[in-house]
């Protein structure tokens, strides 16, 4: 329980998706004008990664790793799928995006709404794919490990983004050197904003 | 038979040429598309890496481009996204497989980065923006040119990180023992993930200094 808590805080602030690994920077950039939409994508993104990251860890550890099929048949016993798992993961995680979709839009057409065109494009940030391959190269133990990874890196995803945003909104009245203005400042922010989550190294768990 | 008659367009023809050339400058998939920053910044920590990087990222978006544009009036418009997705995928696992077998330090360096160039924005975007309405040739070409582009903002950054974060290039000492002697110290800062950020921030100020019509509306 402890071992689940621990990854859990650390999936959120020292491997921070956003600071850490520049994971999903794409849409970060992109979407984080204002606090509103940045909350709508944040809270879409952790939906996703908590149901992604679990589901490719039962594919990797009954299909994908050396020796998985074994509980087939023993003539399986030394297969090894293991460089399948790009293309079974993407395509995971784009079924499950829709599945998503469609779920959120038949029981709750209010958050439906406010997420608008972000839950498709969760397909493509990187952030998703990246859970799943860290999932897959850390080795984690047990589903409920991977659960916890999964949902502490889309909520410390959903931190970076709204943290972001909000800043973004007040530097809107500052004066900014125009070359610098729009992308330039965001870029430097988020590096001030990484130097601040790199304090959270310290924390041994 | 206009199509015959029609005079061939040259290969390398001003508009083909404009295609590759673009991306590297005015139209930097890094500093003005906004694309594909999420792998750019984690690799460039070593020249080495991001080169690796900078050349995987042109094989795979200039061959997608290739593959996408070939089959562009086959794929039927609602599952694009999957067609997509698959011809990259499988692009990538070739890309990581060769890495694996030839490399195989640099490509345990990048570790999941080399699979995240399915999900690098600057491959789908090409295909989107361009392949999808465009010839094989000029796709190619807008492929090579964008991923170029990318490539050179990764060069920038490792050589920049390298350099005053290790004090070596591509792995060579090159701050001689004088400065050390001197008081010099290489700024361990410089390796640390937040300072890949700061530097793309400032190229993109000297960028857009240098071409004010880049400059943002506020």
């Amino acid at each position: 329980m402890q071992e689940i808590f621990s990854i859990f805080v650390k999936s959120i602030f020292v491997d921070n998706m956003i600071f850490a690994y520049f994971l999903g920077m794409c849409s970060y950039l992109a979407v984080s004008k204002t606090v509103n939409t940045s909350v709508g994508l944040g809270i879409a993104v952790v939906f996703v990664l908590g149901i992604t990251v679990p589901v490719d860890y039962l594919l990797n550890e009954f299909v994908l790793k050396p020796g998985a099929l074994a509980w087939l048949s023993k003539d399986f016993a030394d297969v090894d799928l293991s460089f399948l798992s790009f293309i079974v993961f993407i395509a995971v995680i784009a079924s499950m995006v829709q599945l998503v979709e469609m779920v959120v839009e038949k029981f709750s057409p209010a958050l439906y709404s406010s997420l608008g065109i972000f839950l498709p494009l969760i397909a493509v940030n990187c952030a998703i794919l990246g859970g799943s391959l860290f999932m897959q190269e850390r080795e984690y133990q047990s589903l409920e490990q991977a659960t916890a990874f999964g949902l502490g890196s889309g909520i410390g995803w959903f931190l970076a983004i709204v943290g972001i945003a909000a800043i973004r909104e007040k530097i809107r009245y500052s004066h900014i050197p125009a070359p610098l203005r729009g992308l330039g400042i965001t870029f430097i922010i988020t590096g001030l904003m990484g130097i601040a989550f790199m304090s959270f190294l310290g924390i041994k768990l | 038979m206009s199509a015959a008659t029609k005079e061939k367009e040259p290969l390398f023809s001003a508009k083909n040429r404009k295609l590759l050339t673009n991306p590297i400058n005015l139209n930097n998939p890094i500093t003005v598309q906004v694309l594909g920053i999420c792998s750019a910044l984690a690799v460039t920590a070593k020249l080495k890496p991001a080169f690796v990087m900078a050349v995987s990222v042109i094989v795979v978006t200039a061959f997608a481009n290739l593959i996408i544009s070939l089959l562009r009036n086959g794929i039927p418009p609602r599952i694009r996204i999957i067609v997509q997705l698959v011809v990259i995928a499988s692009l990538v696992i070739l890309v990581d497989q060769l890495l694996k077998a030839f490399v195989y330090d640099v490509s345990r360096q990048l570790s999941v980065f080399v699979g995240l160039i399915i999900t690098n924005c600057i491959v789908m975007g090409r295909l989107e923006a361009f392949a999808m309405g465009n010839k094989p040739w000029p796709s190619l070409l807008d492929g090579i040119g964008n991923g170029l582009g990318y490539s050179l903002i990764l060069i920038m950054v490792g050589f920049v990180r390298e350099l005053f974060g290790s004090g070596t290039i591509w792995g060579y000492h090159v701050i001689p023992q004088s400065f050390y002697d001197l008081g010099y110290r290489n700024n361990g800062f410089m390796i640390l993930p937040p300072m890949a950020l700061i530097i793309v921030g400032i190229i993109i100020w000297i960028q857009r200094s240098r071409n004010p019509e880049l400059v943002e509306e506020k």
